[in-house]
């Protein structure tokens, strides 16, 4: 280390760093660095979303047929009305409104039983843990063939089980059922580890207490656990219907949309890569996004679901 | 041992079983296709009759599956890299400094990890041709790199926060310069958490399928997810089930790897982000 030497370090009083002037420029430069170091991240976030999103509201106002670029022009609002009196936009919404909602409770009562099994686990905790990160872990596409095979006449052992000549992922009912079925299996873990990290927030003696006081299992978990679990409730909730909303992937190696168990994810992709409607396409982009809005701001400011990291700032 | 004390193991130990049973019963029906003979593929037997390798041989043999496979360890490495690099930065900004605008950054990545893919998919699709990024390596890791990033910024500022920094100072006053006090303090501390974070990044970018199927269109960037999706039987007339099901547990073994070796960590990973805020 070299001695401070120069007029300027002689100079300057030795606590320098405790007078204000000092400490107002420390605060600058941590700012400073603070905004520095955020900039890449932010920068990149908003220019893949933020700027095609935009672009999409651009294109959604034209027609504009990927056949025939050369003739786009204006249409202003004509292609929302095309979707929003078309059947197969309410279908389609009727239909990932349905798979959301049955999906997302019926993972609500599996994965708070698992977070239960895992938290009161004496032994082999290691190996479920390990078991339950497998369907979260497998690509979707995997998990879907696999159900697919499974339930298709000629390969499948679960097709076997039913009466001769059912084919259920060919009739709209059974097959929304076998969607559902296969992405409760592929999500319910990951909602059990949300629900098991809030599990781990409530107190044991507060649960002792009421076991003390004569409650039963059923009281316990309905008037002491699940009010105090409530904030990691309503964020695992918020995860899941959003990303339930967004489903694809099981869908389209499922049934791959077809009688009337697509969802909206795969009407926009339809009309992008089947009927090469750009113009159309976007405005089913720009509506599903409009749908996801609405669904957060509906759990943020209904239920006061505490956003994730929004914590009060402290250090 | 109580009676009592008994059942309620035996209980609880039978709910594990099912727990287990459940996570991997698809699982293994896809492994027994996959070393089905394609003449027994469509017996509906639960466990293979004879095992064979055929169908792994079969897609090796495919510059379809190869081609992909090299593209989908590519990509998902690459844009793991960068969204940790720069998720890194911005969870350390988050987690230890003041800054006007944490917020919003907050807000920001809380609304992307909230955004509809399928949105940017006809905008993307666009712009790529347009850019020539459409079926490139670039093309690919941009979106992934992006969705990854608020995953990416939850996960280790929840991690940060758990780093006694306090060490950092303490290791100057030994007479450590902030190098070494980085290196042999700070580091070895946030490796776990960056190890872990990387792992369900590459994760998220391995099971991606929509962009995939969307942004490529020959195999020059095209991903196993997708690429399956395109296989086709080695005449017309045979399907390509056998090939998708060795393709499909390939592409899983990374994952099983992952989870078996790191489940402790992928857990803590998984839930920081969501219950710490």
């Amino acid at each position: 280390m070299t001695p401070p030497t120069g007029a300027r370090d002689a100079a300057a009083p030795a606590p320098a760093v405790h007078t204000p002037a000092g400490r107002s420029r420390g605060a600058r430069q941590e700012r400073r660095l603070g905004l520095l170091l955020c900039a890449p991240a932010v920068i990149v976030m908003l220019a893949v979303t933020a700027y095609p999103i935009g672009y999409a509201l651009y294109l959604s106002l034209q027609r504009y047929d990927l056949r025939f670029p050369e003739q786009a022009h204006w249409v202003g609002l004509a292609n929302y009305g095309a979707v929003l009196t078309s059947n197969f936009w309410w279908q389609a919404l009727g239909v990932t409104v349905l798979i959301t909602a049955v999906s997302v409770a019926v993972e609500l009562v599996l994965g708070l039983a698992l977070a239960l099994v895992m938290h009161r686990a004496v032994f082999g905790r290691g190996t479920v843990r390990t078991a339950v990160l497998v369907p979260y872990g497998i690509v979707t596409v995997v998990a879907a063939y696999s159900w697919q095979y499974a339930w298709t006449p000629g390969t499948g052992y679960l097709a076997a089980l039913l009466p001769e000549g059912s084919a259920p992922l060919t009739e709209q009912w059974p097959a929304i059922g076998l969607i559902i079925l296969a992405e409760v299996w592929k999500t319910t873990p990951f909602m059990a580890l949300l629900l098991l990290a809030g599990l781990a927030l409530v107190p044991d003696e507060t649960v002792r207490a009421a076991m003390v006081d004569g409650a039963t299992f059923g009281q316990r978990l309905r008037l002491v656990i699940l009010p105090l679990m409530k904030p990691a409730i309503l964020v695992a909730l918020l995860f899941r219907t959003l990303d339930a909303f967004r489903i694809f992937d099981n869908i389209y190696v499922l049934t791959g949309g077809s009688n009337g168990t697509g969802s909206v994810s795969i009407l926009g992709y339809d009309n992008l890569f089947t009927a090469l409607n750009l113009g159309i396409g976007s405005a089913i982009s720009v509506l599903i996004f409009g749908c996801v809005a609405l669904i957060a701001l509906v759990f943020v400011k209904l239920f006061g679901a505490a956003t994730p990291g929004a914590e009060p700032e402290h250090r | 041992m109580s009676t009592r004390h008994t059942r309620a193991l035996t209980g609880w130990g039978i709910a594990n079983l099912v727990v287990v049973l459940y996570a991997l019963f698809p699982v293994w029906w896809i492994v027994a296709l996959s070393f089905k003979d394609p003449s027994t593929l469509s017996d509906g037997d639960f466990v293979p009759r004879t095992w064979t390798w055929t169908n792994y041989r079969g897609i090796f043999q495919t510059s379809e599956f190869t081609r992909a496979l090299v593209n989908s360890i590519g990509i998902a490495v690459i844009a793991t890299t960068i969204a940790v690099v720069l998720g890194t930065m911005a969870a350390y900004a988050v987690a230890r400094l003041r800054f006007p605008g944490k917020r919003l950054l907050i807000g920001v990545s809380l609304l992307i990890a909230m955004f509809p893919p399928i949105s940017l998919v006809s905008p993307l699709f666009n712009i790529e041709r347009v850019l020539g990024l459409f079926d490139t390596w670039a093309g690919l890791i941009i979106p992934y790199m992006t969705f990854s990033l608020p995953l990416a910024i939850y996960t280790l500022s929840a991690f940060f926060r758990e780093i006694p920094w306090d060490l950092e100072k303490a290791a100057k006053v030994d007479g450590a310069t902030p190098w070494q006090a980085f290196r042999l303090v700070i580091a070895p501390l946030a490796a776990p958490g960056v190890f872990t974070t990387g792992i369900l990044v590459f994760i998220f970018c391995w099971n991606d399928f929509l962009f995939a199927i969307s942004l490529t269109s020959t195999i020059s960037a095209r991903t196993v997810p997708a690429a399956i999706a395109f296989f086709t039987g080695s005449s017309q007339f045979e399907q390509p089930t056998g090939s998708i099901a060795a393709a499909a547990v390939i592409i899983t073994i990374p994952i099983v790897v992952f989870v078996l070796l790191f489940q402790r960590r992928i857990v803590a990973g998984l839930t920081a982000g969501a219950v710490k805020g």
